[in-house]
């Protein structure tokens, strides 16, 4: 039997915003928060299927142990792509990746 | 805040450093750096330093597209130290601990949760004692945040620079069960799995490059109980004596806490060296929810019977072993540990099986051999050293310059010997130029045998010092000194 | 067929024997897109120096006679999810609008050798989420055989190319029917592969155990010939299927008699009204034209298919929420400023992603988050597993499966406004992709407006050969 769901809030939203690092405004919040709950309602439909006994999917196939090899990539190559991803940095001093200072955090 | 503090003796035989009627609780983590050529999930290299950002690759600095591939190496060295540590080794899957931070390139750590490489292990310490592992589980690195500003601490900087040098380097975490019991017993307990990890050449151990770091859960309660009340885990511990300094202060925290009616919260905190304490880290407004699930790019990891047969057979003799094996011969437990820790434990076995006295041995591994070089010193020529020692053929003195030049030259002790025209004094000819001496310092020999016993250390070096002028350094200090007390008590 | 633009096995037969030059057939592409794409909107960028070069190449190769690849000279147009190094890669989201990547997916590496010529990177729904293309932060793309319609998505760019003349050949992305259905709505072939048959390396994540890169062709034929090119196990991804791959052009125009054909009573729309009653019948026409063909053709059940979409809405905004993690303001992308590292992060992915992404975003952290893991996404990757062994149940007695590909044909802009309508346009597409099995779309007849329909062939892991073999007897007896 399908469990009843209780609605999700807009506090809920909130609290998953805030981890997902997205700021919302009071009216996105509202709307959110209907739109989500409309998908959450669709989950119900699982609850058809008895699964408990039924092992989670990792990989389609079962494919087991893929490994690389412990080999560098050339030292040209590393140099090339190093550059060209650094270019891509927003904000880069002396080949470092600057951003403004952490807060509430020691390290 | 202050209170006398009993320093009886508890069940750990540790000094008890906390309140009459406490003890503590303490599981340490440890992440140690596997020495491999590349990283856990991408091919730039794992090396330490070099200039920032340049052991990258798109796939350590998590650029959109880009595919972890575990490496294999990082694996069976894991396997190795699961093996180590007694632990059961068993199929595994990666799993993805998400939350943001800057220093970490897929704003995810990719480590394992519920199905870890290795779990229920344990570990036999030197002192006797046996701590449970709970796990050892792999997982990659983050990278380093330098905090630039004006007075160079984090609240007044002005920004930070993100090095991803070290980002995905590959780690092993080991995690004890909560049954250390004080600081002695887990500073033990870290440098018997640093000298386990060195041994079987899984990681280099530095702690001071970062490559061995510790996070100790430090809790207490009442002394015999059986709960596990709220703990803390302590970060940022850089040396084994903070490990112990950051555990005392930490568990005592605990105790005034709970003496004052309050207890304390679970969160993590950071070792303040300078300061000696420990500070609360990141806010814990809301509790942190990782939000672990198995990582979709990787694959589990089932090692075959086969594989970890290969890898358990690859294990050289671990330090325990060792030691026990010196310990067999008549050393000491400290002698053994301290040889083991040089590793000259199997130049120093393969001497006393040559028939060398085991104290003599033990003195020269401790103080007459450098760690480098001695490796190549040939056991056989130590022990017939140690023989000419103790048949009096060479004195201590005489010994140390012999030994020095068998390390350099790798020459047989008997021909250093006599190239240096070294033959033991004879006792007549010492007696005489004692007695000599004695005859030509009287006041000297005044003092010495009036003297208290601080005085007459004083002369003895005197004479001592005269005697092997006089003898190029070829008569026994021992016998010197032995040959003047006769004659005071005269 | 209508065929107007010429197809890929003939602009490779033409430009290997020296009848025709790669830079005239890659001319004559660019043309079109410099004519036409101003109002289709397939390309968010176009390459057309670097086209030119490479076909100039490729001439020099034909002219000194090596041998110049099975995909010589065919104008290719790649989904803005696939990283070209040294060309932007946007995902059509603001928050990569200026990305460049130092690297090139495997595939992409793939069709250079192949000989193949990257005319550019094509719209899509933001990331991928979207089955209309309407989710693009750079504007929608439009329906070439309609321009008032979609051209469905997420892969809408790729499939627009196609079927505008801009690209003989395209590749796109399929994740919950984002190949497939807009192949149905643009009247192409569109073909998830197994997954795990094509190297994701490259391909910028949406959610992970879900993505599929496959073509989008003219014909089963060209489908066929850059499927063998873009198939094979690469060591950089480790969801990557290690044995040999067969050919899929060896069974190509094969006969199918005594071939067991299932048409899935939960896919096939029977009674269902979110489905538009011409593409029910285009799909039972089609399992009449196969047994016309000596195909045995009968009705199966699958009923854990029913789950697949809510399965499906908790599992790849769980690892979409994940996946886009990265997008932070750190590294690359759009960076909005903050007085800290987190306030910066924060305005960074707020600025840059848009409502479907932050929508997906949110979703899939509740589904993950404590306390509701096991309900939402512990219970789907358990479902997940059922479908795999229904699905391979089934796979015991029949060769393929078939379905319709969409529920409808190109609708018009706004018109599933509301997430959840526009969600249930995947109903038929998700179950491949939770069970990681293949499938084809083949535009069989038409719907409303005279708009194409598309039927899908679906088959047990690894099938393809046999999915393009029966793909090829329906293009067969299509109606034209
Ligand atoms: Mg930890
Ligand atoms: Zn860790």
């Amino acid at each position: 039997m399908p469990e009843p769901r209780e609605p999700l809030t807009t506090d809920d939203v909130a609290k998953v915003a805030n981890l997902a690092m997205l700021d919302l405004s009071d009216d996105e919040l509202v709307t959110f928060t209907s739109q989500l709950d409309a998908v959450l309602d669709l989950a119900g439909e699982l609850n058809q299927f008895d699964v408990a006994e039924v092992a989670p999917t990792a990989h389609p196939f079962g494919l087991t142990n893929v490994f690389r090899p412990d080999e560098p990539e050339p030292d040209d190559i590393a140099d090339a792509i190093r550059e060209e991803a650094l270019a891509a940095g927003p904000e880069v001093e002396d080949h470092q990746y600057r951003v403004p200072p952490a807060l509430g955090e020691a390290l | 805040m202050s209170q006398t503090r009993t320093e009886t003796e508890s069940a750990s035989s540790e000094p008890n450093l906390l309140p009459e009627g406490w003890e503590m609780v303490i599981g340490l983590e440890v992440h140690a750096e596997l020495a491999t050529q590349t990283k856990m999930f991408s091919p730039a290299r794992n090396q330490f330093g070099g200039d920032p950002n340049t052991n990258v690759h798109p796939v350590c600095l998590g650029l959109p597209g880009t595919l972890p591939v575990v490496n294999e190496k990082a694996v069976e060295h894991s396997i190795r130290i699961g093996l180590a540590l007694n632990c059961t080794v068993q199929r595994c899957i990666w799993a993805r601990k998400n939350y943001f931070y800057p220093d970490m390139p897929k704003d995810y750590q990719i480590s394992q949760y519920d199905k870890p490489l290795n779990v229920d292990g344990w570990l036999d310490l030197p002192g006797g004692s046996r701590v449970g592992i709970e796990r050892a589980h792999m997982e990659e690195d983050t990278g380093k945040s330098t905090h630039v500003g004006v007075s160079g601490r984090i609240h007044d900087a002005g920004y930070s620079l993100v090095d991803y040098n070290r980002a995905g380097v590959p780690l092993i975490e080991i995690v004890t069960r909560p049954e250390i019991r004080g600081p002695e017993q887990a500073k033990e307990y870290v440098e018997e799995l640093r000298s386990i990890l060195v041994t079987i050449g899984a990681s280099d151990g530095k702690m001071e490059e970062g490559s061995l770091r510790v996070d100790a859960n430090v809790s207490v309660r009442p002394t015999g109980a059986d709960e596990l009340r709220t703990r803390c885990e302590v970060k940022n511990v850089n040396s084994l004596r903070s490990l112990g300094r950051a555990i005392i202060y930490e568990a005592r925290r605990h105790v005034d806490l709970y003496e004052a009616g309050d207890s304390p919260r679970q969160e993590t905190r950071h070792w303040d060296e300078e300061a000696g304490r420990s500070r609360p880290g990141r806010s814990k407004e809301e509790a942190e929810d990782y939000r672990y699930f198995a990582d979709p790019d990787l694959v589990p990891i089932d090692p075959s019977a086969e594989w970890i047969a290969e890898i358990a057979a690859s294990i050289p003799a671990l330090p325990k072993e060792r030691r026990d094996a010196l310990i067999g011969k008549g050393a000491s437990a400290e002698a053994a540990a301290m040889a083991v820790g040089r590793q000259l434990d199997a130049l120093a076995l393969a001497a006393i099986e040559a028939g060398a006295d085991a104290d003599r041995v033990l003195t020269h591994v401790a103080n007459n051999l450098a760690v480098d070089g001695a490796q190549n010193l040939d056991a056989g020529h130590l022990a017939e050293l140690v023989k000419m020692e103790t048949d009096g053929a060479l004195t201590a003195t005489q010994a140390k310059q012999v030994l020095a030049e068998m390390v350099e030259t790798g020459s047989a002790p008997g021909a250093v010997a006599a190239a240096h025209g070294f033959e033991a004094m004879d006792t007549g000819e010492l007696e005489t130029l004692v007695d000599q001496l004695i005859a030509d310092s009287p006041e000297e020999w005044e003092r010495f045998v009036a003297g208290d016993d601080k005085a007459r250390h004083k002369m003895q070096g005197f004479f001592t010092g005269q005697i092997m002028k006089a003898t190029k350094g070829q008569a026994d200090g021992k016998a010197v000194n032995q040959l003047l007390n006769q004659r005071a008590s005269r | 067929m209508n065929q107007r633009f010429a197809t890929a096995t003939n602009i490779v037969a033409e430009v290997s024997s020296g009848a025709r030059s790669a830079v005239d057939v890659v001319d004559e592409h660019l043309a079109r897109i410099a004519t036409d794409d101003g109002e289709i909107h397939a390309f968010n960028t176009v390459t057309a120096d670097a086209a030119r070069a490479r076909a100039a190449e490729i001439d020099e190769l034909v002219a000194s006679g090596s041998e110049p690849g099975p995909l010589a000279g065919v104008p290719i147009a790649l989904k803005d999810n696939m990283c070209t190094r040294g060309v932007r890669t946007t995902c059509s989201s603001k928050i990569l609008e200026e990305w460049v990547p130092p690297y090139n997916a495997t595939v992409v590496e793939r069709l250079a050798e192949a000989g193949a010529v990257v005319v550019g990177k094509t719209n899509l729904d933001e990331f991928a989420m979207g089955s209309s293309t309407e989710n693009s932060a750079f504007g929608p793309t439009r329906n070439p055989l309609d321009t008032g319609r979609v051209p469905g998505g997420s892969s809408g760019g790729s499939a627009a190319a196609v079927a505008a003349g801009f690209a003989s050949l395209s590749l796109g992305s399929d994740t919950g029917g984002s190949i497939r259905q807009p192949a149905a709505l643009c009247g192409l072939v569109g073909v998830k592969p197994t997954y795990g048959a094509v190297s994701r390396y490259g391909l910028i994540a949406f959610a992970s155990s879900l993505d599929q890169i496959g073509p989008f062709a003219h014909t089963v034929g060209d489908a066929a010939l850059i499927y063998d090119v873009l198939a094979g196990h690469d060591p950089r991804d480790s969801t990557s299927i290690v044995q040999p791959q067969a050919s899929v052009l060896t069974d190509l125009g094969a006969p199918i008699d005594g071939l067991r054909v299932g048409v899935v009573k939960e896919l096939s729309g029977q009674g269902n009204e979110a489905f538009e009653p011409a593409v029910v019948q285009a799909a039972a026409d089609a399992a009449e034209a196969l047994a016309s063909a000596g195909a045995k053709v009968e009705d199966v059940s699958i009923p854990s298919a029913v789950a697949g979409l809510s399965a499906y809405y908790m599992i790849a905004p769980a690892e979409a929420s994940s996946n886009l993690a990265r997008y932070d303001g750190v590294r690359y992308g759009l960076r909005h400023d903050g007085p800290n590292t987190a306030a910066m992060m924060r305005a960074s992915r707020t600025a840059g992603f848009g409502d479907e992404v932050k929508r997906r975003i949110m979703l899939g952290t509740y589904a993950l988050s404590a306390g509701y893991y096991d309900a939402f996404y512990g219970k789907a990757q358990r479902i997940r597993t059922l479908m795999i062994q229904e699905f391979d149940e089934i796979y015991q007695n029949y060769d393929v499966l078939l379905s319709p590909t969409s529920p409808c044909v190109a609708f018009e802009f706004g018109a599933k406004a509301d997430p959840l309508t526009m969600y249930y346009n995947d109903v038929c597409t998700i179950p491949s992709n939770l069970t990681g099995h293949p499938a084809i779309s083949v535009p069989f007849g038409l719907g409303q407006a005279g708009l194409p329909i598309g039927v899908q062939i679906l088959g047990p892991m690894l099938s393809e050969p046999r999915l393009f073999q029966v793909a090829a007897a329906l293009e067969e007896v299509a109606p034209r």
